[in-house]
């Protein structure tokens, strides 16, 4: 008797119940992320289409672009010598260039933060000078860079570490500066001093304001990188786009755009999931 | 040397630079070895700037301090300190917390092993044994403070100098990191400096209450010896007529002779 009766009881309550909630709150944030954007995305796309369409238009509408650049967008990987290269050596050629100089701007720009820091009159004396040289626009540096290299590949470096070093030294060394008195009074207590004190306190406690700087440099790095590629020539996403421009070519610029765009904003994320881990930590306390 | 002598003030006093009154003058105190002493005054007092300078991290106007037949002069690990806001370095775990604690200060007399095991006793002496892995933000103000006392405590000090080291706990975790406080004096017998606010604390706690008057310029105005007996039991002092004694003494001492002067003005 009682065995017979006493299975149906629970399937009847358990069977609403888990269905309900589970399945759409895993669908529901994804969704809620997703479709905004891509449907802000379809409507400009739309309105792109509709004001370039017409017979006085001096941009080609995104329906000319897939024709147009059909080649470049389904095969970033094609390369037939020279110059003729898909979109991924490109990116790639200038990414090479971004990590190079950006490497060095970090390595140089910790290092120059953590000295300024630490000294108060260092602090007072480069300061200003560094306020006013980091307004100093990107390719201004560039033919200063030349005339000194006199090669491409080392002016671009060039131009992009002293484009990106000067937020990492001005964050690292308010950073550094910013090492709470209670840190710096456990240290003393317990005779934690010179390399040990720097690695074990001074640069965790940093590390926020570092990643700060290194993230601003990166974006910095990206933005002169295509300028300066404009003007030097060789394999890379800027002059991809100048010569581009050079040969009217105005959807291969626009699908180039949107790939530096993307990298862009890659880079940044990196650069942001890179502090996450780092500190992880740090902020909370 | 005399034994009770062994952390002794003289004529300390305390300025900083830009302010025309000394914060403390001619503070004079005699500490004995494994002494508990209380130190209370009202806010702004210099309670904690006098804990500073027994640690070495401000330097004296005037006077010194000596421990241990020793002119102190800078901060250092025979003077573990447990600060009023904990000061648990956020990036570390709780054990890496006190394990930098011990290698700065122990590695000459111990081995790799052995530092790791003392590490796990005091994480153990705190009870904190299970939050050992986590960071300092994923644990409570309560154990927050527990590991505070436990890195202190690690560095195996002359002497423990706390400052209001429970001020910001609930009344309940309070008590309790009182009990266990006084259970880790009697075991292990460290000389103990420290500062409150708390009058049932300082009479539950110490051998001896400092008590300071009223800053600026403020100095040593009164000094109480508690005579009760160890172990002390919350629940039986209360109604002991020496707890109570002591208790009103001090009170009378902060209320009624040397009243908050801000309070008193309001
Ligand atoms: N770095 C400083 N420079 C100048 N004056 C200071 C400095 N630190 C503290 N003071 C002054 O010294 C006095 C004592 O400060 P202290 O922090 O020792 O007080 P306290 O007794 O610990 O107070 P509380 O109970 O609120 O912690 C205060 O009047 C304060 O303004
Ligand atoms: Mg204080």
């Amino acid at each position: 008797m009682i065995s017979t009766k006493a299975p149906p009881a629970p399937a009847k309550f358990s069977r609403p119940t888990p269905a309900a909630p589970t399945k759409p709150s895993r669908l529901l944030p994804l969704l809620q992320a997703v479709l905004p954007p891509l449907l802000i995305l379809l409507a400009l796309l739309a309105l792109w289409e509709f004001f370039a369409s017409g017979p006085n238009a001096t941009l080609p509408p995104p329906s000319k672009v897939w024709t147009d650049a059909h080649d470049l967008i389904v095969d970033p990987f094609f390369d037939r010598g020279g110059l003729d290269k898909g979109l991924f050596w490109h990116l790639a050629a200038s990414l090479q260039r971004v990590a190079l100089g950006f490497a060095l701007a970090g390595v140089v720009g910790i290092a120059t933060g953590l000295l300024i820091g630490s000294s108060p009159f260092a602090m007072r004396g480069l300061d200003p000078i560094f306020q006013v040289l980091r307004t100093v626009p990107p390719l201004a540096w560039l033919p200063l860079s030349l005339a000194a290299f006199r090669e491409a590949q080392p002016s671009a470096i060039f131009v992009i570490f002293i484009t990106s070093v000067w937020p990492v030294i001005i964050n690292t060394a308010v950073g550094v500066r910013n090492v709470p008195q209670d840190y710096r009074n456990v240290a003393a207590v317990i005779r934690l001093r010179g390399p040990a004190y720097w690695w074990r306190i001074v640069l965790p406690a940093a590390a926020p304001y570092i990643f700060t700087g290194l993230r601003i440099g990166i974006g910095l790095s990206w933005l002169a990188i295509v300028a300066a590629e404009m003007l030097i020539g060789g394999v890379g996403i800027g002059f991809f786009i100048w010569d581009a421009w050079n040969s009217s070519n105005l959807s291969d610029i626009i699908v180039a755009l949107v790939y530096v765009g993307l990298v862009g904003f890659l880079l940044d994320r990196v650069v942001a999931l890179a502090g996450r881990i780092a500190t992880r930590g740090t902020q909370a306390a | 040397m005399d034994q009770h002598r062994f952390l002794e003030i003289t004529q300390l006093s305390i300025s900083f630079p830009k302010s025309p009154l000394p914060v403390l003058h001619d503070v004079d105190l005699q500490i004995a070895r494994g002494e508990y002493v209380a130190v209370i005054g009202h806010s702004g007092c210099g309670k904690s700037t006098l804990l500073n300078v027994i640690a070495g991290l401000l330097p004296a106007s005037g006077g010194g301090v000596v421990l241990d037949g020793r002119e102190i002069a800078g901060p250092g690990p025979d003077r573990a300190v447990v600060f009023q806001n904990h000061s648990l370095l956020p990036w570390l775990t709780c054990y890496e917390n006190i394990r930098l604690a011990v290698d700065q200060t122990l590695s000459k007399t111990m081995s790799r092993a052995e530092r790791h095991d003392w590490v796990l006793e005091n994480l153990a002496m705190v009870r904190m044994t299970s939050a050992k892995d986590k960071r300092p933000a994923e644990i409570s103000g309560g154990m927050k403070q527990r590991i505070g006392i436990a890195r202190a405590l690690a560095m195996r000090p002359k002497v423990l100098l706390m400052d209001e080291p429970f001020g910001a706990l609930d009344a309940l975790t309070r008590a309790h990191l009182q009990d266990q406080v006084m259970e880790i004096h009697a075991s292990r017998g460290t000389t103990v400096v420290m500062i409150t606010h708390d009058v049932d604390e300082a009479v539950l706690l110490a051998d001896r209450i400092v008590m300071l008057t009223n800053g600026p310029n403020a100095t040593v105005g009164e000094v109480l010896e508690v005579k009760l007996p160890r172990p002390r039991d919350r629940l039986a002092l209360a109604a002991d007529p020496a707890f109570t004694a002591a208790r009103a003494a001090v009170l009378e001492f902060l209320h009624a002779r040397h009243a908050n002067p801000a309070l008193a003005a309001a």
